[in-house]
């Protein structure tokens, strides 16, 4: 028997495609169409090409703080994944003491930005903070308004203090859906505790790994408002990472015209790589599903 | 619309990205298609190819102004020789 196919249910879907067109795509064609132009104000352009995007792409400004960026994403990732994934392995798995551990680790998450931002911005500071007051007693020289190492520091701890939880939540939800059937198979084989993570742990979890590397990729890319809040950028330039850059054009200084060249190719980048991850993520879920 | 500063370029940009979008819409609708696993090892429908074309091609004009810097539009052409090549073994 032929299966009848009914394409109505799509309708359904416009309701949230006026407000993903009203929040997101005339916003974004709004930006392309500033990117293009020149402006003084008052609502008056002039055409200008792709000056812009000319000027942005060999703009030192511009890569250094893509360089920057890059260099966050990486290293907070590089963090966060394993730490995450050793925290999951080792809560416990049921009863009390389970429940307790998931409160605590879903604390941090629970924390505005800019909330997260002014406690380590307390917490780091040499006259009151207990953290740069204990530094600078115990003898380390510890100064994250001066110093670019003691600046990256804390904006990385920071983020790992803040978000490591999210990625040991899904790695521990994709623990909890093995089968104790797979460990008890792993017993009888004598499996040692490194065989047990590489094969079935470890392959289990990869589906909400990913979703937790693009998540926290997709965050740390645009991450504003710690930094800002902590660092407000500086020493100099030294944590004024792209989505700081962008606001610093586009409202401190108002040039619309190169900001919106910049956050069309900051767009693109981001897009690429959500495409990446996303067809990993689809293509894992098809091979699991064979 | 006044404030979404429209200019005759971008327009003709954004209504052929449209029209893309709904030819091949319509085209999903009257041919249906099974996806193919082309060169980049992962299955793909027309829908897949094109938007891998248009930000491929996003990336080539970028990389013909930073690079080339003259002729940009001298760039489409490029974006169309890669458009064939991602239609026919991606």
């Amino acid at each position: 028997m032929d299966k009848t196919v009914n394409q109505k249910a799509w309708f359904l879907v416009l309701p949230v495609l006026v407000l993903v067109a009203f929040s997101a795509v005339i916003p974004l064609m709004t930006v392309v169409n500033y990117s293009v132009q020149d402006t003084f104000g008052n609502n008056q352009f002039f055409w200008a090409g792709l000056e812009w995007f000319d000027d942005m792409l060999s703009s030192e400004r511009m890569w250094d703080a893509l360089a920057r960026q890059a260099a966050f994403s990486a290293i907070i990732l590089a963090i966060e994944i394993p730490l995450g994934i050793f925290v999951a392995l080792n809560m416990p798995k049921r009863g009390f003491w389970a429940s307790l551990c998931l409160v605590l680790m879903s604390l941090p998450l629970l924390i505005p930005w800019n909330v997260v931002g002014t406690i380590w911005q307390i917490f780091g500071r040499v006259d009151i903070g207990l953290l740069g007051y204990a530094l600078d007693k115990i003898g380390v020289s510890y100064n994250y308004t001066q110093d670019i190492t003691a600046a990256w520091i804390t904006v990385i701890v920071m983020d790992v203090w803040h978000w490591t939880s999210l990625v040991a939540l899904l790695a521990y939800a994709g623990l909890q859906s093995i089968p104790d059937a797979y460990y008890q198979a792993a017993k009888i084989d004598q499996a040692s505790r490194w065989a047990v993570f590489r094969y079935i742990e470890l392959p289990k979890m990869a589906g909400v790994l990913m979703i937790a590397i693009l998540l926290r990729f997709m965050d740390s890319f645009m991450i504003y408002t710690e930094p800002f809040v902590v660092t407000g950028g500086g020493p100099g330039n030294a944590t004024t990472f792209l989505s700081i850059d962008l606001v610093k054009m586009a409202l401190g200084q108002f040039d619309l015209g190169p900001a919106a060249a910049f956050s069309i190719m900051y767009f693109l980048v981001i897009l690429l790589i959500s495409w990446v991850f996303y067809t990993v993520m689809v293509n894992l879920d098809k091979r699991e599903g064979n | 619309m006044e404030w979404m500063a429209w200019t005759l370029p971008t327009a003709i940009f954004f209504g052929v990205i449209a029209c893309l979008l709904v030819t091949f819409t319509v085209l999903a609708i009257k041919f249906p298609e099974t996806p193919r696993v082309g060169v980049l090892r992962i299955e793909t429908t027309r829908g897949d190819r094109l938007f891998i074309t248009l930000l491929g091609s996003a990336f080539i004009n970028l990389a013909w102004l930073g690079f080339v810097g003259t002729n940009q539009p001298y760039a489409m052409i490029v974006c169309a020789i890669y458009a064939a090549a991602v239609f026919r073994w991606v």
